[in-house]
């Protein structure tokens, strides 16, 4: 048997997603810069996926940007907005719990004259609104942040952050990293006061290479990538019509479902986080409720280290993430989001992630705490001592 | 491209008396076998005691120079202008051109050696250096002679047809590979063992690979990681078959069974053990490890003993005597380095005791095996049944 518990790093795609793709690269494969037809055609897709995606958010289509994914989203969000509003101030802020693609090109501001604010979380991996509002000054020009985190599942307090942020200032812009979010949650940028929203379709039943930045309409933001002056010189470079075509079809497909999704969601999380319990000596990072992602696990297993128990479980058909990655026994290069939560070095080795999405079933759970409960006790016996 | 042709300079084959025929029919092998895949056309052949490349109109030039850079048993590499032989004053002409093409400017100092392998050549050596030197000087009158440290040395060789070159690119050196017999290589994802294998194989030894994997304590990408590392020293000694022995049953086995500060000996004791059994099944002749005394516990000159002792095949290691930063510069040069370092966990170092033994006493040691006499042997051989073989080219 095969359970693909990897649901967080990439999905596969559904039928209908490929049927799209495929018939925009094999049929209607036109170039929508093109001025005949078959450019035409080829822009109607486009114009049609960028109606659905905007659809899924309240927002209109105009503020809809095609990107080759979330990396470049959050790059071109925080340098392009960081560029183009620092004559208003150069303070930025942050959690400290952030994805690389957000964390880096704010390193990259810090060299070029930015400061840059990083917030830490509790031991579930929640940033505290106290500190937010602490970290706020008179030449805060950018908020970024993440809506769920992508190896525990914490959902940040993103509105109350929003509500915040905009009574000190309205001219503070905020910028979430929405890929563990998006498809997952209904996310409604409007309604949440979120000026930028970063996406990638893979994470939900779409093709690589493909995602967006919603830009609200009236934000200040330089391009990042000149060129051909496509979406309105925002974005440059050939549109990528099979990727926006078979992004908004999942899109589509999880917004239609999002409800009967989250249900089934909701329920594989509670067999796991009950079944990872009865095992012994299990610590659940992860929590039930409202304030943790429907899709995501995470857990420790204390005297087994967590690569070893992934090939462990490789072996047996399923596919899981480490939550650290260990290298040698010299250098353990821990993942920084788990030691943002201050976890204690045996838990910090011993992470796994386990992540759903709603083609995963309950058959695939139960295989996997069966064979958790068979490997954990021998894995155990031959720890390093 | 006025090189057509490429003359391959060998040292030590040279030397080789009787069986030198043996060694040069191996090197022009190993050369067309590193040109099978270069852009162009060659012949490859023999003649008076040199190997000649004749090649066609449209070779990638760069490419075939890099190629032949991988093939141990060329000293030298010289890029050669081949012309008829039409009369001293044609000569004079093909000189002049050879180094209008081959130098962009022309202020060098330089002499010319000539040298008459067809004896029926009716002018003498020094009277063709002192003719064609004059004509040089008169065309470039920039240049100047100086015989005893030219920047540039023009080669003049007169044979059926007379060949000019003045570069010699140097080569691997060593001796072309399957003149020296096959042996057995211990690849880890190392540092050190790759760099075993390239130096063995130079000595013109055909090579075969065992590595140790032991799922889920090491993962497949560890593995590519030695796929990747074979298939490195391949370009040198060319194909390997890579014997992938899975290990984990019988390092569970003795972590079960024998003290701790034992394990990795008597580990390597096995590992040895397997590989000697691959070794005498492909008609190797020794074994390779990339050992270097004093490096870890394991490889102390007493370690070392330990698991020697478990051979018969004579075990031989070539950076034994090497520094880790002498081993890092080899391994940088032949391109193994930047895989060798690259963080997956091998075998060896999940079983590892905080201090394990320096100085094993060997019967010590017999006797913590015989606690294994119940299992281990079905565990061996089922290791050895079980083993893919992947022919790493």
């Amino acid at each position: 048997m095969e359970a693909y518990l990897d649901n967080s790093a990439t999905t596969r795609c559904t039928e209908a997603v490929r049927e799209v793709v495929v018939r925009t690269m094999m049929e209607d494969y036109g170039n929508p810069s093109s001025k005949h037809m078959k450019g035409v055609e080829a822009e109607r897709y486009l114009r049609e996926a960028r109606e659905t995606i905007a659809k899924t958010l309240k927002v209109h289509e105009k503020e809809i940007y095609f990107t080759s994914g979330a990396t470049e989203s959050n790059n071109w969000a925080l340098i392009g907005a960081a560029m183009a509003n620092q004559r208003a101030g150069k303070h930025l802020i942050t959690t400290a719990v952030e994805h690389a693609a957000v964390l880096l090109p704010l390193h990259y501001l810090e060299e070029q004259g930015f400061r840059v604010t990083y917030l830490p979380v509790d031991e579930r991996g929640h940033i505290s609104l106290k500190d937010l509002e602490e970290a706020l000054d008179d030449d805060t020009i950018l908020v970024s942040m993440m809506y769920v985190n992508n190896e525990v599942g914490a959902i940040e307090p993103v509105a109350e952050a929003a509500k915040l942020i905009k009574k000190r200032n309205p001219k503070i812009l905020f910028h979430v990293d929405g890929v563990q979010a998006y498809g997952k949650l209904p996310v409604y940028p409007k309604k949440l006061e979120i000026d930028m929203l970063s996406v990638s379709a893979h994470k939900i039943h779409g093709p690589k290479g493909i995602g967006f930045l919603y830009i609200n309409d009236k934000v200040k933001i330089h391009p990042l990538l000149l060129g051909g002056g496509q979406q309105k010189g925002m974005r440059s470079g050939t549109d990528n019509v099979p990727g926006a075509a078979g992004m908004a079809q999942a899109a589509k497909e999880a917004y239609e479902h999002l409800e009967e999704h989250t249900a089934h969601l909701l329920k594989l999380k509670a067999t796991m986080m009950e079944g990872l319990a009865k095992l012994p000596s299990v610590v659940i990072h992860s929590e039930e409720g409202s304030k943790s992602a429907p899709h995501i696990v995470s857990a420790a297993f204390p005297g087994v280290r967590s690569e070893v128990l992934l090939h462990a479980l490789e072996e047996r058909g399923i596919y899981v993430s480490a939550g650290s990655a260990c290298s040698s026994n010299k250098k353990l290069p821990v993942s920084a989001v788990l030691k943002e939560l201050h976890l204690r070095q045996e838990l910090l080795e011993s992470t796994l992630r386990f992540s759903f999405s709603a083609y995963t079933t309950e058959e695939e759970i139960t295989y996997c705490l069966a064979t958790l409960n068979e490997l954990l006790p021998v894995l155990r016996r031959y720890a390093r001592h | 491209m006025i090189f057509k042709t490429i003359l391959i300079k060998y040292g030590e084959i040279a030397i080789k008396g009787k069986n030198r025929h043996l060694f040069e029919d191996a090197l022009v092998s190993r050369i067309v076998h590193a040109l099978r895949d270069v852009e162009g056309e060659f012949h490859v052949y023999k003649e008076q005691g040199r190997i000649y490349i004749d090649c066609n109109e449209t070779y990638d030039y760069d490419e075939t120079i890099q190629a032949l850079q991988y093939v141990f048993g060329i000293v030298g590499i010289c890029p050669v202008m081949k012309v008829e032989e039409a009369g001293l004053r044609q000569l004079g002409n093909d000189v002049i051109a050879f180094l209008e093409h081959v130098y962009e400017t022309h202020q060098q100092t330089f002499k010319v050696v000539t040298r008459r392998a067809r004896k029926s050549y009716p002018i003498e050596s020094m009277e063709v250096n002192c003719e064609l030197g004059g004509r040089i000087l008169e065309a470039f009158p920039e240049m100047k002679v100086d015989v005893h440290d030219p920047e540039i040395t023009l080669h003049v060789e007169i044979r059926e047809k007379i060949y000019i070159y003045s570069k010699i690119i140097p080569g691997q050196g060593g001796m072309p590979v399957g003149t020296n017999g096959k042996a057995m290589l211990l690849l880890s994802g190392g540092i050190d063992s790759p760099v075993a294998g390239y130096m063995i194989s130079k000595r013109g030894v055909r090579l075969d690979a065992t590595y140790f994997h032991a799922p889920p304590y090491t993962s497949e990408r560890a593995k590519q990681k030695v796929v990747d590392l074979a298939q490195q020293v391949a370009r040198y000694s060319g194909p390997i078959n890579l014997h992938v022995v899975n290990f984990t049953d019988i390092q569970l086995y003795i972590y079960d069974k024998c003290p701790h500060d034992e394990l990795t000996i008597i580990m390597r004791r096995y590992m040895m053990k397997i590989a000697e059994h691959f070794a005498k099944e492909r008609g190797d002749h020794a074994l390779i490890t990339g050992e270097s005394i004093g490096q870890v516990a394991s490889q102390t000159m007493q370690s070392l003993a330990a698991t020697n002792e478990v051979c018969t095949l004579p075990v031989f290691r070539p950076v034994i005597g090497f520094d880790k930063q002498e081993i890092v510069s080899i391994a940088e040069r032949i391109g193994t380095y930047e895989t060798s370092i690259l963080p997956f966990e091998d075998c060896c170092t999940i079983f590892v005791a905080k201090h394990p033994v320096t100085k094993p006493n060997l019967n010590a040691i017999k006797r913590s095996e015989r606690k294994l006499d119940e299992k281990i042997d079905e565990l061996v051989q089922t290791a050895i049944e079980t083993t893919e073989i992947i022919r790493v080219e």
